[in-house]
């Protein structure tokens, strides 16, 4: 039987789990849109070819995420998304306009397509900054000052980075030939600056969030939570050298990029729920402060129970369905 | 605050009023996709997998708009009305996360499979996609109703300290307005598709395309409209009566009664004056409100001075209200006497045609006025006799809202602009295609090109 004060627990859980897979996923798919070559329009169909079937399904993820936070812990929703009210619009307007253009883009005249396909990087870029900007003020604890403000504006810089650098390696192992070469060096320069920009979240959270210090520093837990920083680090250092060797006869190990990467989202993420378990507002708010009437999470939790797993399994079935490298634009 | 408040409400209209304009297509079209892909398994004919082709088009660009302007409302509720989740969170959770689980992932899923797929699922498969994104897309229709329903006419709860507390999640779900609501919407739904295809195809016709697929989607959309519209009138009488049992203020806005009246008349236009609290240029029918909602010819309608100071704005609910109406006896009308030229003659005379594509978005009006009337219609609450819209609202600054509004709003008037122009665009340019192409064949290779033009 679960109890009332682990309900919170794991709506933090499942919510910081959806946050996590759309990371993933959306990441992908608004990572192709940054790369979007505004010089090869046959380059630009397949990539958005590849990611056709799945970025609507990627997104309700993050709609998953959301509403978790606004059903589980509705206090921290509003005074997260009021602390953010302009980044937050400013995300939605990005979403709007590259969910759209993908549309649009397939419907209009063909003269006009170059202008959708802009309008579609511009909201993709526009999406994973205003993200990387919301983390950015997140981790600062939603002060406004100069420092917060700059690291922000360096936290939307490095998170779409990060998107380019897991579109690059979906492209690498859903296409063939020049592009797939392009993907190889988009991911390899991607890569360098999000190395760095993963190093400088680790050594600036701490440094301010003198909790996230302590956390960090005090034993036992912290020789076993070292892994995580180590770990990443290693993932990287095998991405690179993957990634001077690609592509290999055959097609070898193209996969291998995007499962690194994949791993290095879920270390990274990690190490930031790590870092601010139990607060859902860093400081201010803890998860049982913040969370619903427990009757109430445990009338989602017996649905999200029989749900989710479905929502794995169809899925799995769509990417099965379009297993392989992309064809050419089949639309409809 | 006030301002904020004012902002707020603004900015909630203009982005659920955007975002509810391709629910309102996509909920019936890809019901209608799934019959054009039956009638195709049935027939083997290549025509209904050409219509199919060119409205799963549609389908597919009103979905993304859909599924974009929906992302900003889950945000809002925290954003602009905190005080909201934080009364009746409780109730308005589960609902939504339902509404996300069992609907959102479902269709989006499917959808891909749908649009992308047709080459690579057998031909059963892609149709049964077809029908799990309706049906994704109806559930989802049925979550939202719910708690929109419920927000009218809250039932299965308990307050305890200024909150609500779920007692009965049936009664909550299934409250005294949910069913008519729902079936008024999906027969909205219904409608809005039939004035689109009919319009667009009518439009295809007038641009010279004599192809066999507009006219047989037109006459498919008439004929749908026909049966439609007698059970909308039905359905929506019977909603009438509903509120008229829960919301009597509302139905009191909406048909400009002040004083409480026995035999009502039904007013057919009429300027209400909120400051003297009468009617001006009343254009009336005895007797004929009361018949209506009552039943008989002397029964008795609440006015609005029982509820001063309780009551939504009038003007806009008894505008809407007629306006709502007025369409749908328009459409009632107009498929009805089309139903019979396609019927005695097989075609539609030009001034028809270009009636319909004057018809084309009148589904989309006619779904906002109702919608107005049903929203409006519930103010000053935000959830009846629960919480005000005035205590729900937040307190970020008003400049951030201005902000906020204007970016959503110009972008919005952008899109609709595009989508419009588009869908007329795609229409013109299918008038010189030709009749069939050979993926019509594919799916179902028992066919030959001979055959089919016969």
């Amino acid at each position: 039987m679960i109890l009332d004060h682990q309900l919170p627990i794991i709506f933090a859980g499942l919510m910081a789990f959806s946050v996590l897979v759309y990371a993933i996923l959306d990441g992908y798919d608004l990572g192709v849109g940054l790369l979007l070559p505004m010089d090869n329009q046959q380059q630009r169909d397949k990539m958005i070819a590849s990611i056709g079937p799945f970025w609507d399904a990627n997104e309700t993820w993050l709609v998953l995420a959301v509403g978790l936070m606004l059903v589980a812990f509705p206090s921290a929703h509003s005074i997260i998304l009021k602390a953010l009210y302009l980044p937050t619009a400013i995300l939605l307007i990005g979403l709007i306009i590259r969910g759209v253009s993908f549309d649009f883009r397939a419907k209009v005249i063909a003269h006009k397509k170059d202008r959708w396909d802009k309008l579609f990087k511009l909201g993709s870029f526009i999406a994973a900054a205003a993200q990387g900007y919301m983390l950015g003020m997140f981790v600062m604890g939603f002060e406004v000052s100069l420092e917060s403000v700059a690291f922000s504006l360096l936290s939307a810089a490095g998170v779409a980075m990060a998107y380019a650098l897991i579109g690059a390696c979906w492209l690498i192992m859903k296409t063939e030939g020049e592009l797939q070469i392009r993907s190889v060096k988009w991911a390899k320069n991607a890569g360098k600056v999000c190395l760095v920009g993963i190093l400088a979240v680790c050594i600036i959270n701490p440094l301010i969030n003198s909790f996230v210090f302590e956390r960090w520093t005090q034993p036992p837990l912290a020789y076993l939570i070292a892994l995580v920083p180590i770990l990443c680090f290693a993932f990287f250092v095998i991405g690179y050298f993957t990634l001077q060797k690609l592509p290999l006869k055959d097609d070898a190990g193209c996969w291998l990029p995007f499962v690194l990467c994949t791993a290095i989202f879920t270390f990274s993420f990690l190490g930031l729920a790590f870092s601010f378990y139990p607060f859902v507002v860093p400081g201010e708010l803890n998860i049982w402060q913040a969370a619903s009437a427990p009757e109430s999470l445990r009338v989602i939790l017996y649905g999200a129970l029989i749900v989710i797993p479905c929502i794995f399994a169809y899925t799995l079935f769509s990417y099965r369905v379009f297993w392989g490298k992309v064809r050419d634009l089949e639309y409809h | 605050m006030a301002d904020v408040m004012l902002l707020s409400r603004i900015q909630f209209a203009a982005n659920i009023s955007f975002h509810i304009l391709f629910p309102a297509i996509s909920i019936a079209m890809c019901w209608m996709l799934f019959y054009f892909r039956v009638r195709f398994h049935i027939s083997k004919h290549p025509v209904w997998m050409r219509i199919y082709r060119f409205w799963v088009k549609v389908f597919a660009l009103t979905f993304a708009m859909g599924v974009v302007s929906g992302i900003t409302m889950s945000f809002q509720f925290g954003t602009n009305w905190p005080g909201f989740m934080a009364t009746v969170g409780n109730i308005a959770g589960p609902l939504l996360a339902y509404e996300i689980m069992t609907a959102f992932f479902l269709e989006a899923t499917f959808l891909g499979v749908m649009l992308f797929g047709i080459n690579r699922v057998p031909p059963w498969l892609h149709t049964l996609s077809t029908f799990i994104v309706a049906v994704g897309t109806s559930l989802s229709a049925f979550w939202i109703l719910a708690l929109n329903s419920w927000m009218h006419t809250p039932t299965g709860f308990e307050m305890r300290d200024g909150v609500a507390y779920a007692v009965d999640w049936f009664e909550i779900i299934f409250n005294p307005s949910f069913p008519y609501r729902l079936g008024h919407m999906l027969l909205a739904s219904g409608l809005t598709i039939c004035f689109l295809i009919a319009g667009i195809s009518a439009y295809r016709i007038l641009r010279g395309d004599n192809k066999k697929a507009p006219n047989l989607a037109l006459k498919t959309a008439i004929f749908l409209a026909a049966i439609l519209t007698p059970l909308q009138v039905v359905m929506g009488d019977m909603h009438g009566l509903n509120t008229f049992e829960h919301q009597p203020q509302k139905v009191a806005a909406m048909e400009g009664v002040w004083e409480t009246t026995n035999g009502a008349p039904l007013l057919l236009f009429a300027v209400p004056d909120e400051e003297q609290r009468t009617n001006h240029l009343e254009i009336a029918i005895p007797k004929m409100a009361s018949v209506i909602l009552t039943h008989d010819p002397d029964g008795q309608i609440r006015g609005l001075n029982e509820f001063e100071g309780k009551h939504p704005p009038v003007k806009p609910v008894f505008y809407g209200f007629r306006i709502m109406v007025g369409l749908g006896m328009l459409m009632l009308f107009s498929s009805w006497l089309a139903s019979f030229f396609l019927w005695r003659k097989g075609a539609l005379a030009p001034w028809m045609l270009k009636f319909f594509v004057g018809m084309t978005f009148s589904g989309w009006i006619a779904t906002l006025a109702g919608w107005y009337v049903t929203e409006i219609g519930r103010q000053p609450y935000l959830v009846s006799g629960i919480l005000t819209t005035a205590d729900a609202v937040t307190d970020i600054a008003p400049e951030n809202v201005g902000v906020s509004l204007a970016m959503y709003l110009s972008l919005y008037a952008f899109l609709l602009f595009a989508y419009i122009k588009t869908l007329f665009y795609m229409a013109r340019k299918s008038v010189e295609i030709e009749e069939y192409d050979a993926a019509e064949y594919t799916p179902a290779r028992t066919i030959t090109l001979a055959e089919a033009s016969q």
